[in-house]
């Protein structure tokens, strides 16, 4: 698939600020006033700047408020509602807390909740892709969720349960390696069934229907940059969890090593998220010659 | 609404023919000149005078070679246009119910002023049946020609998708599955119509017929004939002829 600069910014990003409203709505980080006031800021900042970088990937943007219409059945639309729904309680909770330095449990409670629900919902927008089988499993939206939880730990400055959390975003995010990697033979399509032709021998496509290129292939045959896959995903598991683990774990809490870490975390997690949408081959490509 | 419906009155599609199809593309071009012309935004293309045309087709005719282990390849041309699934995922994933299944008649449509162009159901479907047009913003698909199938202004034989009526070799065949002594309900089982990629549980309305296996055909010497070739007893005058021509 097309990674597209707006998603990777838009699922990066809001995951991380609905990371971060999770960890404030459960209570945690114990500041008021200016300081909280700060921490807030950042969490609707990354979660409503990567909303809005989304609204750069439509054809229409201006026409965005029909999104929220359809979340009986699309997951689009209530990861849309449901945003909106962790924001707005999170804002009561947060303008509670700073100016009348009252954290309402229960209302934090509800926001931790809505924004958990929140990244699973923009997980599954991936997740319920059949057509694309490495995405077509439960461990995307556990990638996800982890992701969203580790980074948002981090940024609401858990040192320790950051370090735990990144050490299982590093097992989660291998565990979605290995098993993405057989997830296309798995679903038995090939060029046989995607003809219907393949009880008469072996197929192979001997002519495309045009001799430039398409949207479908632009958009979901991707092909370029993958021959770096496995140096790519040293570089973002590295980066992305396994030596922010290490620093939060092994090192003393500090402002200065806090920072690093955010900074080498997020460098990670964008090469995750290139290669979530770099490495997903999507069975259209069957009808193409290439994946 | 995006919901799809539990059943539609009709199942309207097409029966592709594998064995009939020349591969001339008259389908894709007849295609793209009526749904340019008509019903919703124009099917552009982008840079086409240019070094790398790419535009937007609702219909593409690929070529597909089969081949046995010691037997001669067959190729068999594909076109691929969208299938109409019963249980369309393109439908469901849609955040704005811009993307729809007719109850009537269960075609698959899209309600272009409600698209966002967010490409998700071009995403969803595992056939790439979808196409943002570049120039709109919109997504395009096959409306399996819904303003020519009802239109009574135009001749009743006309009243077929453009693809099926612009066939020179009778290989696209249009009807409803869903009464079982329709043209493409008798068709389909006659030849055995099968479905495009089933294991994507999308329960395509449109059936290809298989093309016939040419690969078990035997061996046929082109030349034996006349290598094999007996001298004929001619009478008359020819068979003097030729006895003296022989002679000298």
């Amino acid at each position: 698939m097309h990674p597209a600069i707006s998603v990777i910014i838009f699922t990066a990003l809001s995951g991380l600020g609905f990371g971060m409203m999770v960890f404030l709505g459960l209570g945690m980080l114990d500041v008021s006033g200016w300081v909280a006031f700060i921490f807030v800021a950042i969490a609707y900042a990354l979660a409503g700047g990567g909303l809005l970088s989304s609204l750069f990937h439509l054809g229409h943007p201006e026409r965005f408020l029909k999104a929220f219409t359809q979340w009986r059945s699309s997951w689009l639309s209530r990861e849309g509602v449901l945003s909106m729904a962790a924001m707005g309680v999170f804002g009561i909770y947060a303008l509670l807390w700073i100016f009348m330095d009252n954290r309402i449990e229960w209302l934090g409670y509800i926001a931790a909740f809505l924004s958990v629900l929140t990244i699973f919902s923009t997980s599954m927008i991936y997740a319920q892709m059949k057509s694309v089988p490495r995405w077509h499993t439960p461990m995307t939206s556990v990638m996800y969720l982890m992701y969203g939880l580790a980074g948002g730990a981090l940024l609401t400055s858990q040192v320790v349960l950051a370090g735990w959390l990144m050490l299982a975003l590093a097992i989660v995010q291998i565990t979605t390696w290995v098993l993405g990697d057989g997830a296309f033979a798995k679903t038995g399509s090939d060029t046989g069934t995607a003809t219907g032709l393949g009880f008469l021998g072996k197929v192979r496509l001997l002519e495309k229907p045009h001799t430039g290129t398409n949207y479908l292939m632009s958009e979901m045959i991707h092909v370029i940059g993958r021959k770096h896959i496995m140096k790519l995903r040293i570089i973002g598991l590295g980066l992305g969890s396994l030596i922010p683990a290490v620093l939060l774990l092994a090192l003393p809490a500090s402002h200065l090593i806090a920072l690093v870490v955010i900074l080498v975390h997020m460098v990670g997690l964008f090469v995750q998220r290139w290669l979530f949408f770099a490495e997903a081959e999507h069975v259209v490509g069957l009808y193409y010659g290439q994946r | 609404m995006t919901t799809l419906p539990q059943s539609t009155e009709k199942k309207l599609g097409l029966v592709i023919d594998l064995d009939t199809c020349v591969g001339c593309h008259a389908c894709v071009i007849s295609c793209k000149e009526w749904n340019t012309s008509n019903y919703g935004a124009p099917l552009s293309d982008m840079d086409a005078y240019g070094a790398e045309p790419v535009g937007t087709f609702l219909n593409r005719v690929h070529t597909f070679e089969v081949k046995q282990e010691n037997k001669p390849a067959q190729v068999t041309h594909f076109p691929k246009s969208c299938l109409h699934c019963e249980d369309a995922p393109c439908v469901t994933v849609c955040p704005t119910g811009a993307s729809y299944k007719r109850v009537e008649d269960g075609i698959v449509l899209v309600n272009e002023s409600d698209c966002i162009g967010c490409g998700l159901c071009a995403w969803s479907c595992p056939y790439g049946a979808r196409e943002m047009d570049a120039a709109e913003g919109v997504m395009k698909k096959c409306t399996l020609c819904v303003d020519r199938i009802y239109n009574e202004n135009i001749p009743e034989e006309d009243r077929v998708p453009s693809c099926v009526r612009t066939c020179p070799a009778g290989a696209r065949h249009f009807g409803d599955f869903a009464d079982p002594e329709s043209n493409v309900s008798i068709l389909t089982a006659a030849r055995e119509g099968f479905d495009l990629m089933p294991e994507q549980g999308t329960k395509p309305v449109n059936k290809y017929l298989p093309p016939r296996p040419k690969t078990d055909v035997e061996q046929i010497d082109i030349l034996g004939p006349l290598l094999a070739r007996q001298p004929e007893e001619t009478g008359g005058f020819l068979g003097w002829l030729d006895r003296t021509l022989e002679k000298l």
